[in-house]
């Protein structure tokens, strides 16, 4: 059984997002992208099903572009046996970059494909569903829980207030993964450094992306300000509010 | 003339908050154009289209009762292409991610995702996005048809709350492939605390770092006699049980007070804790989203703060 994982770079939220002259895109120069977390949950995820038994090779995928390499490489350290970087005109959103990945899945082969669940700036949609349409499988999204036996995966999918929907899905497959079992895996430099030596990345052709989108940014902002929080600036001004409201 | 398809969702034999949220919406833009409202209810919820006096009609799909992605997907897809709607509006949920996707890919219909706005806009419609995590406002135009994934919390349920007697259509779907096959819901585990009955929650965020210090917090908690909740990734992590989730996948919650200690606010958290009377947020990124709904913040350390807090409560 083999299992592909997408993975995809999305700006650090926790560091400040610009706007660029545009005033349709973030500021490039400004951001730092790192891998999209639940893209990691969906590699921890796949790679747990290869410990198990359950799957016998995982495979981590990335449209070429700043620092993919490493992320690539940091995927081997954590334990998929293989990296595949596609190349190509860059997909200029989630439809063209799911179609990216449609094709090169479609090359590799594949019985699973596990994508992260969403990421922030995906504008016109979610990867996983949008490749499984391209691909012809079945799909589920929001899933935080998969077991695969003859054929079939059965996966848990998340609703609201803690309710799961349980279903059994036939492969090959695209799931969208929220949560593994586990926190993901930590990859020591030291081992990123060593696997950078001695494996290799496999490039491949992304194809043709498709008509994409269908719709465009029209203008990008940060909220209005204002009608948000009085800012207190001592905790002393913290304790009056909280025994104004009969907290303290 | 905007003529708009209102995908609704239940479970558990019951509407959904988003639904409504949707329906009020749709009549509000398709009174404002002279267009239509209809809404598409699956499997015996189509016996409680009383419930659905927002839309001029109801499309009925025999799909059964329990949620199928495949299934629900493929009925959607005949619906609309049957129809073909200006307007399609499907919840940012679980069950929205796995229908509006398939569906805009499938006919070409542009999707635009975590819409907290939509205007209908010169033949087309203006959507404002809340993306980066609700950092950033995106304005996204189109001319044509569009499925908006409408994120929770952002319209008022009761503005589409409305009882009445639309006409009633059953579409002739396509069945789905079979590949997915539902087996069985599954209830949350008893919880040591019920948070939604809390009147106080002190709620740690990712902003904690440790699992060793989420004990801080609940010196705080105990301190104001409060509950103590969580955001996600701390559930993810494994440092507290999923009863203390807040947010889309978890509980919602309305405290009297919520104090957010080291939570970014992302959509899928505050959708959880919005309806709160009192909110305050202790956060050292002054950008964060969560100060846009609190009521009051801090741009300070967690760790400082609450330590002189509990020195003050001593
Ligand atoms: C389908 C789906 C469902 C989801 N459901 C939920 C849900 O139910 N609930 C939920 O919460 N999320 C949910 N999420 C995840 C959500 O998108 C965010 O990833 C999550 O809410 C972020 O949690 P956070 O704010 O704790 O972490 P982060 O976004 O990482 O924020 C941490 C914050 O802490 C601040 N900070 C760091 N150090 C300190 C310090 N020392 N003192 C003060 N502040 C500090 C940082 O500035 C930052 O703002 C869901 C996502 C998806 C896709």
């Amino acid at each position: 059984m083999k299992i592909v994982v997408p993975l995809k770079q999305v700006p650090d939220l926790v560091e400040d997002l610009e706007v660029d002259a545009t005033g349709k895109a973030l500021d490039a120069e400004e951001v730092k992208l790192k891998l999209n977390e639940f893209d990691d949950q969906a590699l921890e995820e796949a790679l747990l099903l290869k410990e198990s038994g359950a799957a016998d090779e995982v495979v981590a995928m990335a449209f070429d572009g700043e620092d993919v390499d490493k992320m690539l490489f940091t995927a081997i350290a954590k334990g998929a046996n293989k990296a595949i970087k596609l190349n190509g005109s860059s997909p200029t959103d989630i439809h063209q970059l799911a179609k990216a990945f449609a094709n090169a899945v479609a090359t590799e082969g594949f019985d699973l494909v596990m994508a992260g669940v969403q990421s922030a700036d995906g504008r016109d949609g979610h990867l996983g569903p949008i490749m499984a349409e391209y691909l012809s499988v079945p799909c589920i999204s929001v899933v935080a829980g998969v077991s695969v036996s003859g054929g079939q995966a059965t996966v848990q999918k998340e609703y609201s207030g803690g309710m799961l929907g349980e279903f059994e899905v036939d492969l090959p497959a695209v799931l969208g993964i929220q949560a593994a079992a586990q926190a993901p895996r930590y990859a020591p430099v030291s081992k990123v450094r060593q696997i950078q030596q001695t494996e290799t990345i496999q490039e491949m052709d992304a194809g043709d992306l498709g008509a994409g989108a269908g719709s465009a940014i029209s203008s990008m902002a940060a909220p209005e300000k204002g009608l948000g929080a009085k800012m207190l600036d001592d905790v002393e001004a913290l304790m009056a509010v909280l025994k104004d409201k009969g907290v303290a | 003339m905007a003529n708009i398809l209102v995908v609704t969702e239940h479970l558990k034999g019951e509407f959904q908050d988003i639904t409504f949220e949707m329906l009020g919406k749709a009549k509000e833009i398709a009174q404002s154009t002279g267009g239509s409202c209809s809404a598409m209810v699956f499997g015996s919820m189509s016996g409680q289209t009383d419930q659905m006096g927002a839309a001029d009609t109801v499309i009925t799909a025999e799909v059964g009762d329990d949620y199928n992605p495949e299934a629900y997907a493929a009925a959607v897809k005949s619906v609309v292409s049957a129809n073909s709607p200006d307007l399609i509006m499907i919840g940012s949920t679980s069950m929205g991610i796995d229908i509006a996707n398939p569906v805009s890919t499938a006919l070409d219909i542009p999707t635009v995702s975590f819409c907290a706005d939509i205007v209908a806009a010169g033949g087309g419609f203006t959507c404002t996005s809340q993306m980066y995590g609700g950092k950033m406002n995106v304005v996204s135009s189109v001319d044509g048809a569009l499925i908006s994934m409408v994120l929770a919390g952002s319209f008022n349920a009761d503005t589409g709350r409305v009882s009445g007697s639309p006409a009633v259509e059953a579409s002739a779907v396509e069945a789905g492939a079979g590949k997915v096959r539902f087996k069985q819901l599954i209830e949350p585990e008893a919880a040591d605390v019920d948070i939604t009955q809390s009147d106080i929650l002190v709620a740690v965020g990712r902003g904690i770092g440790s699992k060793d210090d989420i004990e801080v917090a609940e010196e705080l908690a105990e301190a104001l006699e409060a509950d103590i909740a969580c955001s996600r990734p701390i559930v993810d992590a494994g440092w507290m049980s999923k009863s203390h989730q807040v947010g889309k996948s978890g509980m919602k919650v309305k405290p009297k007070v919520y104090i957010a200690l080291g939570i970014s606010g992302a959509p899928e958290h505050i959708e959880g804790m919005k309806a709160t009377s009192t909110i305050i947020a202790i956060n050292t990124d002054k950008n964060a989203p969560i100060f846009d709904v609190a009521h009051y913040g801090m741009t300070e350390d967690l760790f400082d703060v609450v330590e002189e807090l509990l020195e003050e409560l001593d």
